[in-house]
C-alpha cells in the first residue's frame, strides 16, 4: 500500500499527492511567550493513513500534534500563528467551536489518564457531555462498540463499573483511546501513548492503531522510529521547530533525502 | 534578685569561659604540628560556655521556682507569725500583703497584724536569695572547671557542641508534644472534678442548660444538659455557616484556578487572604452592630415575630463568610493536586470548562474539598468572638435560625468569666465543654488530615 | 450498513450541535456564578473596611469646648512644685480645676462647668506641666473634653435641653469635633470622651514580644529537626501529629490550658502580658513550624551534597547553608501566624485579660489589656461614643495586621526563590 515517493517539494511545503488531506496546516508557528516552539511548518495530513512524527525531544512535534486540536490554548502565553484547516475550515478562525473542533479531534495523551470514574462513565464521558445519545441503550451500544473497537471489551464487560484507575497501563490507554472513539472522532492525535508502557502492551496498542486505520485520520507522535516505522504510512521529521523531511514512511526509512533525516534514524543524535 | 539578674550573671559568667575556652584553643593550635586540633577553637569556646550557663540557669530557674515557697515557710516558723488567724482567706492575704511590702510593690500593709511579717518576710528573702545567688556562681564555676579541664588538642569539642545542639532541637520539638500533653492534662484533671459532681449522662444528654454559679449547696445535675449547647453550635458553626462557606469557598476557588485571568487572580488571592486575616473580634463587632439588626429587620418584616436581635442566623452568616476563604484555599489545593492530564483529558474530548470542572475536576478533588471541609466545621464550631458578640446566651433548643442561641465556646467564656469560684461546678463545667470541644475537633481534623494524605498519594 | 452508520452518526451529529448552545450557556452561567462568588466576598471585605474607617473617623474626634482660661493671678503655684512628684496634684490644690470651671460657666453660661468633662481641667495642667511658662500668661485659650452627654447631644440624642445648648454652642463656634491625638496616647476610661489606646496597644506589644521570644526559636529548631534530623519512627511521627492538631485546635483551648497550667503556676500574674504571650506562643508555634518546614524543604538536596561533601558536619550544613537560605519563607509563616495572634481574643479572656486596667502596663507581668480584648470590652458599651471609638480601635489593629500581611507578602515575592 505504500505508495511511491512524491517529487521533493519545493521550500518546506509537503503536499500529499496520493491520498485527500484532511488536515492541512500553512505556515504555522506556535509560540509559548516570546519563545518560537514551532517555526513556518507547512503539512497535510491524509485522511484515511496514520501520520507518525518523529524528532528528538524538544523538537515541537507534540508542541504541533497539541495545535491540531488547540490544546495548546489551555497553556497560559501560547499563541498560534498561520492556518490550520481541517476538511478546508480554519480551526484557528473566531467563530470556531472549540467544544465541537475537539469532538472531531480526538487526542490521547502520553500518560494514560482515565478519569477516576467507572469504565463505563470514562466511556461514556464524552457521548453523555456531548448529548449525542437519545437513550440509555444507545449509550450502552456507544459504550460497547467503542470498547470493542479499542479491543478492551472481553477483558473489562464484567467489571464495568469498576474504577478506571484500577486497570493496568495498558489497559488504562485502551480505555483513553475508547473514551476518544466513543465522541466518534475523524481525527485521532496520539501524543507518544506507549511511551508509559511496557513492550507488551506497547505492541498491543500498535495492533489496535492499526485496526483503527482507515476509519479515523491517526496522527502519532513517537519517540521510537520502530514504532513509526512498524504502525504509520506517512511520517514526518520534526527538528528544532521544523519539519525536516515528510514523506511516506518507507521512503523516510529507506531513502532519506536530507542529511538529517538520515542521522537520526540511523542513532547519531536524537 | 530578679531573674534578669541572674540571666545576665549566667549569660556574663558564660561569656567569660567562652573566651578563656577559645584563647587556650588557640594556644592548643599554635602548638600543634601543623597547626590543626580536632575541632575549632569556637567549639572549645561553646563547650566551655556551655557548661557554665546551662546547669546554672536550670538550678537558678528551679530556684525561682521553689524558693517563695521557702519563705514563706521560713516566715511561719518565725514567732511573729503567730498572730496570723490559722487558716483561710484572710491569712493568705495577710502573707501577701507582708510580702508585697517587703518586696517593695506596696508602700503599706492594710492589716496591721501583717505589719509584724514584713521584716522577717525581708529577712527570709534576702537569705534565700543569697543562698540562690551563691549556690548558682558555685554551679556555673564547677562547670567551668571541669569542662575547661578537659580541653586538648585532641579533645572532640565540635561533636559535643553539636550533640547539645542536637538535643536542644528535639526539646523544642518536644514542646508541642509537651502543650498537647497539657492540653489534655489539664482538661482531663478539671472534667473529672465536673464529673465528680454532675452525672456526664445528665451533662451530655440533659436538655436544659442554666447553671448558676454564684448557687451554693448541693449540686443540681439537671442544670446542667448540654444538648441545646451542641446543638446550637452545630446549627451555628456546620449549617449555617457551612451553607454560606461552602458554595461560596468552592465557587470562588473554581474561578481563581480555573477561569480568572493571571491579572485578576493576583488581585483576588491576596484580597481573600485579608478576608482571612481580619480578626474574629471585628467580625464579631461586625455580626452584632450591623448584621445582627439587619437580619432581625428582615425577618419582622417578612412576618417573623419571634425574630430576636441575637440571633443564630447572623452569627452562622459572618462565621461563613470568616470561613470562605479557609474553603476556598483548601478547594484550591485540592484542584491543583489534581493533575493536569485528567483536564487536558476532558477538554480533549470537547468537554466545556464547566463540564470539565463539575464532572472531573470537583469529583476527582472530592476527598480533598471534603477533608477541607471537616476542617472549615472544626475552624467554625471552635470560633469564640463571633458567637460571644453575636449569639447570644439563651440556651434554645429549636431549629428557628432567627432565635437567640448559645454554643459551647460562649459558654465556655461566660462561666470563666463570670463570678462563680473556681471550684463551683458551673466554672469547671467550662473544662468539660472544653474537653468535648477538643474531641470533637481533634477527630474532625485527625479524619481530614488522613483523608488529605491519602488523597495526595494517590496523585503523586 | 454502511450507510445506516452514516445515519446515526449524521442524526448524532445534529443532536450534539442542537445541544451546543445550552452546553455554552451553561458555562457562561458557571464562570458567571464563580464570579459572584468571589466579588462577594470582595463586597463583604469592601463593606467591613468602609464601615469600620468611617465609623472610626469619628472614634480618632472627640466633642471639645473652647474656652479661654484665667491663669496668672488666678493659678497661684510655685512653678517648681511642678518637677516635683504628683504636679497635677499642686495644680489641683492651686485651684486649677476652679479656674476651669469659673472661665466655663462664664463662656457657656450658668451651668457651663457641666458641660465639661470629668476632669477636663487635667488636660490643661497636663499642658501647663509640660510648658510652665504657660503660667505667667493672663490667661490661655483651650480646648477641653466635653462631657458625654453633651457629646451625644452634639450628635442629636439625649435631652432636647441640652441639644439646644449644644446647636448654640457649635453656632458660636464655642463646641467643635476636633481630632484627638490623646486618643493614641491615654488608656482605658469608663468616658468615652477620655479613653485611648495606648494602654491596649503596648500591652499587645509586649504580649507579642514574649510570644516571638518563646514561639520563635522553638518553632524554628522543631522545624529543624523535624525536616533534617528527625529519625522516621513512632516519635517523629507522634510529634508531627501533635503539631498538625494544635495548628487547628480552637483557639479557646488554649485559652483553658493557660488558665489551669500557666496561671495555675503563677496566680498572681493574672491578665499579665507574660502569661498572655506565653498562651498565645503555644497557639503560634504550630504555624511557624508548618511554614518553616515547608521552607526548609523547599531547599534543594544539591545544597546539601554540596556541603556535606566538603565535609561539614550535619550540624554545619543545616546552620550555614540550610537556614539562611530557608529564612524568607520562615520569617513569612512567622508574621503571620504572629498578625493571627495579634488579632487574637478568646484565649487571653480565659487567663483574665478582661479586666478594666486604666492605665499602661508598667511590667510584663504586670495587669493589662490588649488590643483586640479591649474592642470587645467597648464593644458592650452602649454609648454611641463608644462605638466610633471602638471602630477607631478597630481601624488601629487592622492597620497594623495590613501592615504585618503586606510586610509578608513583601518577603514572599521579594525572597521567593524557585530552584
Amino acid at each position: 500500500m505504500n505508495a511511491p515517493a512524491p517529487a521533493a517539494a519545493p521550500a518546506a511545503v509537503f503536499p500529499d499527492p496520493v491520498a485527500e488531506a484532511k488536515i492541512s496546516a500553512k505556515n504555522v508557528s506556535v509560540f509559548y511567550g516570546t519563545k518560537r516552539a514551532i517555526d513556518d511548518v507547512s503539512i497535510d495530513i491524509p485522511r484515511s493513513y496514520v501520520t507518525a512524527f518523529i524528532g528528538p525531544s524538544g523538537c515541537g512535534k507534540s508542541t504541533f500534534l497539541r495545535s491540531l486540536n488547540r490544546m495548546n490554548d489551555t497553556i497560559p502565553g501560547a499563541r498560534v500563528e498561520g492556518e490550520i484547516l481541517l476538511d478546508g475550515e480554519d480551526i484557528y478562525r473566531s467563530k470556531m467551536d472549540v467544544v465541537q473542533l475537539r469532538a472531531r479531534v480526538g487526542m490521547v495523551f502520553q500518560k494514560p489518564n482515565p478519569f477516576p470514574k467507572s469504565i463505563y462513565d470514562n466511556i461514556a464521558y464524552g457521548p453523555r457531555i456531548h448529548g449525542v445519545t437519545g437513550s440509555k441503550s444507545e449509550l450502552d451500544g456507544i459504550v460497547e462498540t467503542s470498547l470493542q473497537r479499542a479491543g478492551l471489551w472481553d477483558e473489562v464487560k464484567d467489571r464495568l463499573s469498576d474504577s478506571g484507575t484500577a486497570l493496568s497501563g495498558g489497559q488504562q490507554q485502551r480505555l483513553c483511546i475508547a473514551r476518544a472513539i466513543a465522541v466518534d472522532p475523524e481525527v485521532i492525535l496520539m501524543d507518544e501513548p506507549c511511551s508509559a508502557l511496557d513492550p507488551i502492551a506497547t505492541a498491543r496498542i500498535e495492533e489496535l492503531i492499526d485496526e483503527l486505520r482507515g476509519r479515523y485520520a491517526i496522527v502519532i507522535v513517537t519517540h521510537s522510529m520502530q514504532q513509526a516505522a512498524r504502525v504509520s504510512q506517512r511520517t514526518a521529521f520534526f527538528h528544532i521547530g521544523k519539519i525536516v523531511e515528510y514523506g511516506t514512511t518507507s521512503d523516510i526509512f529507506t531513502n532519506p533525502r536530507e542529511e538529517r533525516t538520515k542521522d537520526y534514524i540511523t542513532g547519531r543524535y536524537g | 534578685m530578679s531573674p534578669a539578674v541572674l540571666l545576665l550573671l549566667a549569660f556574663g559568667l558564660g561569656l567569660v569561659g567562652w573566651l578563656a575556652a577559645r584563647s587556650r584553643a588557640w594556644a592548643f593550635r599554635r602548638a600543634a604540628p601543623g597547626g590543626r586540633i580536632h575541632s575549632l577553637p569556637n567549639f572549645h569556646a561553646w563547650y566551655v560556655a556551655l557548661w557554665i550557663a546551662v546547669p546554672a540557669l536550670l538550678f537558678a530557674f528551679a530556684w525561682n521556682a521553689i524558693s517563695p515557697g521557702l519563705i514563706t515557710q521560713s516566715v511561719l516558723a518565725d514567732p511573729a507569725a503567730s498572730v496570723l488567724p490559722a487558716f483561710g482567706f484572710e491569712r493568705d492575704s495577710m502573707l501577701s500583703e507582708a510580702r508585697a511590702v517587703a518586696t517593695g510593690s506596696a508602700a503599706a500593709v492594710f492589716n496591721t497584724e501583717a505589719q509584724g511579717l514584713v521584716e522577717p518576710f525581708r529577712a527570709a528573702i534576702l537569705r534565700y536569695e543569697a543562698i540562690g545567688l551563691i549556690v548558682t556562681v558555685l554551679i556555673a564555676f564547677a562547670g567551668g572547671a571541669f569542662s575547661f579541664l578537659r580541653l586538648t588538642p585532641d579533645f572532640t569539642a565540635r561533636t559535643r557542641v553539636e550533640r547539645a545542639v542536637m538535643n536542644l532541637l528535639l526539646f523544642a520539638s518536644l514542646v508541642a508534644i509537651l502543650t498537647t500533653l497539657g492540653i489534655v492534662a489539664s482538661l482531663v484533671f478539671e472534667t473529672a472534678r465536673f464529673f465528680s459532681m454532675v452525672s456526664p449522662i445528665d451533662f451530655l444528654f440533659g436538655t436544659h442548660w442554666a447553671p448558676d454559679p454564684m448557687s451554693s449547696g448541693a449540686v443540681d445535675g439537671k442544670q446542667f444538659g448540654a444538648i441545646p449547647l451542641f446543638w446550637g453550635t452545630i446549627y451555628i458553626g456546620a449549617i449555617i455557616a457551612m451553607i454560606v462557606a461552602i458554595p461560596l469557598g468552592l465557587m470562588s476557588a473554581i474561578y481563581l484556578t480555573q477561569y480568572a485571568s493571571n491579572g485578576v487572580r493576583q488581585v483576588m488571592k491576596p484580597l481573600l487572604e485579608i478576608l482571612a486575616g481580619v480578626p474574629t473580634v471585628v467580625y464579631g463587632y461586625f455580626a452584632a452592630l450591623t448584621v445582627a439588626p439587619a437580619v432581625r429587620d428582615a425577618a419582622q418584616a417578612i412576618g417573623i415575630a419571634s425574630a430576636s436581635t441575637e440571633s443564630a442566623v447572623a452569627a452562622g452568616l459572618v462565621m461563613g463568610v470568616m470561613i470562605i476563604p479557609f474553603v476556598s484555599s483548601m478547594a484550591d489545593d485540592s484542584i491543583a493536586a489534581v493533575p493536569q492530564a485528567m483536564r487536558d483529558g476532558s477538554l480533549a474530548m470537547g468537554a466545556t470548562k464547566a463540564e470539565t470542572i463539575r464532572k472531573v475536576l470537583v469529583p476527582a478533588a472530592l476527598p480533598g474539598i471534603v477533608a477541607g471541609v471537616m476542617l472549615a466545621i472544626s475552624r467554625a464550631i471552635g470560633e469564640t468572638m463571633i458567637v460571644v458578640m453575636a449569639a447570644g446566651a439563651s440556651a434554645n433548643l429549636t431549629a428557628n435560625p432567627f432565635q437567640s442561641m448559645t454554643t459551647v465556646t460562649f459558654q465556655i467564656v461566660a462561666m470563666l468569666t463570670g463570678e462563680g469560684s473556681f471550684d463551683h461546678p458551673a466554672t469547671l463545667s467550662a473544662f468539660a465543654l472544653g474537653m468535648v470541644l477538643f474531641l470533637v475537633t481533634l477527630t474532625l481534623n485527625f479524619i481530614a488530615l488522613r483523608v488529605v494524605k491519602r488523597y495526595r498519594e494517590a496523585y503523586e | 450498513m454502511s450507510d445506516s452508520f452514516e445515519q446515526i452518526q449524521a442524526a448524532r451529529r445534529a443532536r450534539m450541535q442542537a445541544g451546543l448552545a445550552r452546553r455554552y450557556a451553561a458555562d457562561r452561567r458557571f464562570r458567571l456564578l464563580g464570579l459572584s462568588a468571589i466579588v462577594f466576598s470582595a463586597l463583604v471585605l469592601a463593606f467591613l473596611l468602609v464601615s469600620m474607617t468611617s465609623n472610626g473617623i469619628a472614634g480618632f474626634q472627640r466633642a471639645e469646648l473652647r474656652l479661654t482660661v484665667p491663669l496668672k493671678g488666678t493659678v497661684l503655684i510655685d512653678p517648681s512644685r511642678l518637677a516635683q512628684a504628683d504636679p497635677l496634684g499642686g495644680l489641683e490644690s492651686a485651684g486649677l480645676p476652679m479656674a476651669v470651671d469659673g472661665a466655663a460657666d462664664q463662656a457657656f453660661g450658668a451651668g457651663g462647668a457641666g458641660l465639661l468633662g470629668n476632669s477636663a481641667w487635667r488636660d490643661l495642667g497636663q499642658a501647663i506641666i509640660d510648658k510652665p511658662a504657660m503660667l505667667d500668661q493672663p490667661e490661655a485659650t483651650v480646648s477641653l473634653p466635653a462631657s458625654d452627654d453633651l457629646a451625644s447631644a452634639m450628635r442629636g440624642g439625649g435631652e432636647p435641653a441640652l441639644q439646644a445648648t449644644a446647636k448654640r454652642l457649635m453656632n458660636e463656634g464655642k463646641l467643635v469635633r476636633a481630632f484627638d491625638w490623646g486618643f493614641l496616647v491615654r488608656s482605658d476610661a469608663t468616658s468615652p470622651q477620655a479613653v485611648g489606646i495606648w494602654g491596649a496597644l503596648k500591652g499587645s506589644m509586649m504580649t507579642m514580644l514574649v510570644t516571638l521570644l518563646l514561639a520563635f526559636p522553638v518553632g524554628v529548631l522543631s522545624a529543624l529537626y523535624l525536616e533534617e534530623y528527625a529519625p522516621r519512627n513512632r516519635w517523629t511521627d507522634l510529634i508531627e501529629i501533635s503539631i498538625n492538631n494544635l495548628a487547628a485546635v480552637p483557639s479557646i483551648i488554649f485559652g483553658l490550658l493557660g488558665l489551669a497550667v500557666f496561671l495555675g503556676l503563677f496566680p498572681n500574674w493574672r491578665s499579665a502580658p507574660l502569661i498572655g504571650g506565653m498562651t498565645l506562643a503555644l497557639m503560634t508555634m504550630p504555624v511557624i513550624v508548618i511554614s518553616g518546614r515547608n521552607a526548609i524543604k523547599a531547599v534543594p538536596p544539591s545544597i546539601r551534597d554540596a556541603a556535606l561533601a566538603m565535609g561539614a558536619s550535619p550540624i554545619q550544613v543545616v546552620f550555614h547553608h540550610v537556614l539562611p537560605l530557608a529564612l524568607p519563607g520562615i520569617l513569612t509563616g512567622t508574621i503571620i501566624g504572629m498578625a493571627r495572634a495579634l488579632g487574637e481574643t478568646a484565649p487571653l479572656l480565659m487567663i483574665g485579660m478582661r479586666a478594666f486596667v486604666a492605665s499602661a502596663p508598667s511590667s510584663f507581668v504586670a495587669p493589662s489589656s490588649v488590643l483586640p480584648v479591649q474592642i470587645f470590652l467597648w464593644s458592650d458599651e452602649i454609648d454611641r461614643g463608644f462605638i466610633e471609638r471602638t471602630s477607631a480601635a478597630i481601624v488601629v489593629l487592622l492597620v497594623f495586621l495590613l501592615l504585618m500581611n503586606g510586610l509578608a507578602i513583601y518577603l514572599r515575592n521579594r525572597f521567593e526563590k524557585r530552584w
